[in-house]
């Protein structure tokens, strides 16, 4: 395995199709002082507001917000993509939103935050491609692993639409192909890890 | 996709040996989007490297002039986010109509969609002709499609739309022809239009103005410009001249946010102090 769960700072979750629910049950089960920052791309409608921030933030002891350009990355906070802009993480570890042309005809893309993510965290990042019916996501996770991180990817025969799970294990690999109930203890027991 | 250890390096010497030669200054630009698109250039010219793109940039002007294509973000259209251009309807223009003129200044105008749409708005608030429109970028060739004012006539069905929306009086046909598959906006909109070279990073103020509007223009930048850019804007404002920008933009992290007052914040419109 490319690295220990212990020693993560940013986790980067990917999710399309499905997303939704498969977000509310990995997010859910975080402690508010989880000790990393999560941050999300969900494929998104791009000529509307949001309601996951909402949606997310009444069922996570964590707190979410929707991304703001430049703004600080803090541990223990959700970030979420905004619809019709990508989002990136600086090099300094700030966001950064842009209005790029879209990958895999989606902006946000999944691979647009992967790999400058990676770019970012190098080791010190965990990301995670869940349901969807997307190519997306596959070109990032690669990225990720070939900067040191970790790759989880939801088990296709679980997801809700198998498509992006089984592209990013086709193209990527993974260290570890999971439930979302073993993602979401995944997740937990790093935030236990990194308090000893 | 890699990850390539050294792109950044490379990305560093390249946005230096630009600005070094041609005087355009990416180096504080946004490094994470930038990347993406530096790729885009490498593929485009047939390059390898981010070295072997600066090889060829350093040695051929015309690749320069090119290359501003893939450095910026050209994606603009005529009203985008209606809600911008109502609220600058409904709180700006009542604010511009107490002056016996008045100058707006559109700074990273791109190919123009926003300036004609700006031109649109006042002409039907009935003040264009108190008004000068300085409309400036970076880029000449994306100058030049701005001042010619022809657009895909594809493009229309989308921007008549939002110009609906956005409070329109009458149809946006009312201001062009449609022929050979393009769309000509009527030239004397443009009659108190200023095209101009201007560079936010390494300009300085040039006029006083009443209005600015830099959509999406900022986000590519790092704080540091940012902070540069928006203390031209406050230099160049009257006090009480408003500023508009992107509807995910904002002053909160930047040195002037206690320089401005948020006029209308849902929409992103600042009030200077």
């Amino acid at each position: 395995m490319a690295n220990t769960t212990s020693s993560i700072d940013a986790v980067v979750i990917g999710a399309s199709a499905g997303g939704v629910e498969a977000l509310l049950h990995v997010l859910g089960a975080l402690p508010a002082d989880f000790q990393a920052a999560v941050l999300v791309v969900m494929h998104l409608a791009p000529d509307r507001p949001s309601i996951m921030p909402r949606l997310l933030a009444q069922r996570c002891a964590m707190s979410v917000k929707e991304a703001d350009d430049k703004e600080e990355i803090r541990a223990g906070t959700v970030y979420l993509a905004v619809p019709d802009y990508h989002l990136l993480v600086e090099p300094e570890k700030r966001l950064a939103l842009s209005r790029d042309e879209p990958v895999h005809y989606s902006r946000p893309s999944i691979d647009v935050l992967f790999e400058s993510a990676a770019y970012a965290y190098c080791s010190r990042l965990l990301a995670i491609v869940l349901t969807g019916a997307s190519n997306d996501g596959a070109d990032g996770l690669r990225a990720v692993r070939a900067a040191g991180g970790a790759a989880w990817v939801q088990d296709p025969s679980e997801a809700t639409v198998d498509i992006m799970p089984a592209a990013a294990l086709a193209q990527a690999g993974a260290d570890r192909v999971l439930t979302l109930s073993e993602i979401a203890a995944g997740l937990a027991a790093i935030a236990t890890q990194q308090e000893r | 996709m890699d990850i390539d250890p050294d792109f950044d390096i490379e990305l560093k010497l390249l946005l230096e040996g630009i600005y070094l030669k041609y005087q355009h200054d990416f180096r504080h630009y946004a490094v994470a989007s930038l990347r993406r698109r530096v790729r885009l250039a490498m593929d485009r010219f047939g390059c390898a490297t981010v070295s072997q793109l600066q090889d060829k940039v350093l040695r051929d002007p015309a690749l320069c002039s090119q290359m501003l294509r893939f450095l910026t973000v050209q994606v603009s259209e005529m009203f985008r986010d209606p809600g911008y251009f109502r609220a600058v309807r409904e709180h700006v223009v009542p604010a511009l109509q107490t002056y016996p003129s008045f100058k707006v200044w559109i700074a990273g105008c791109s190919t123009g969609e926003e300036v004609w749409s700006m031109a649109i708005l006042l002409e039907e608030e009935g003040v264009l002709d108190r008004s000068v429109i300085y409309a400036t970028d970076i880029n000449p060739d994306a100058l030049k499609t701005a001042e010619a004012g022809v657009y895909p006539v594809e493009r229309l069905a989308q921007f008549s739309a939002s110009y609906q929306a956005a409070g329109g009086k009458g149809s946006l046909s009312d201001y062009y022809t449609a022929a050979y598959g393009s769309a000509m906006f009527q030239q004397r909109l443009k009659r108190k239009v200023v095209f101009a070279d201007h560079s936010l990073a390494t300009d300085s103020v040039f006029s006083e103005t009443h209005f600015i509007s830099c959509r999406n223009v900022l986000i590519y930048f790092n704080l540091a410009l940012q902070n540069r850019a928006v203390g031209l804007f406050k230099d160049s404002l009257v006090r009480r001249g408003f500023l508009g920008l992107g509807t995910k933009e904002s002053l909160r992290l930047t040195d002037y946010a206690r320089d401005f007052r948020e006029a209308v914040p849902h929409e992103r419109i600042y009030q200077r102090e």
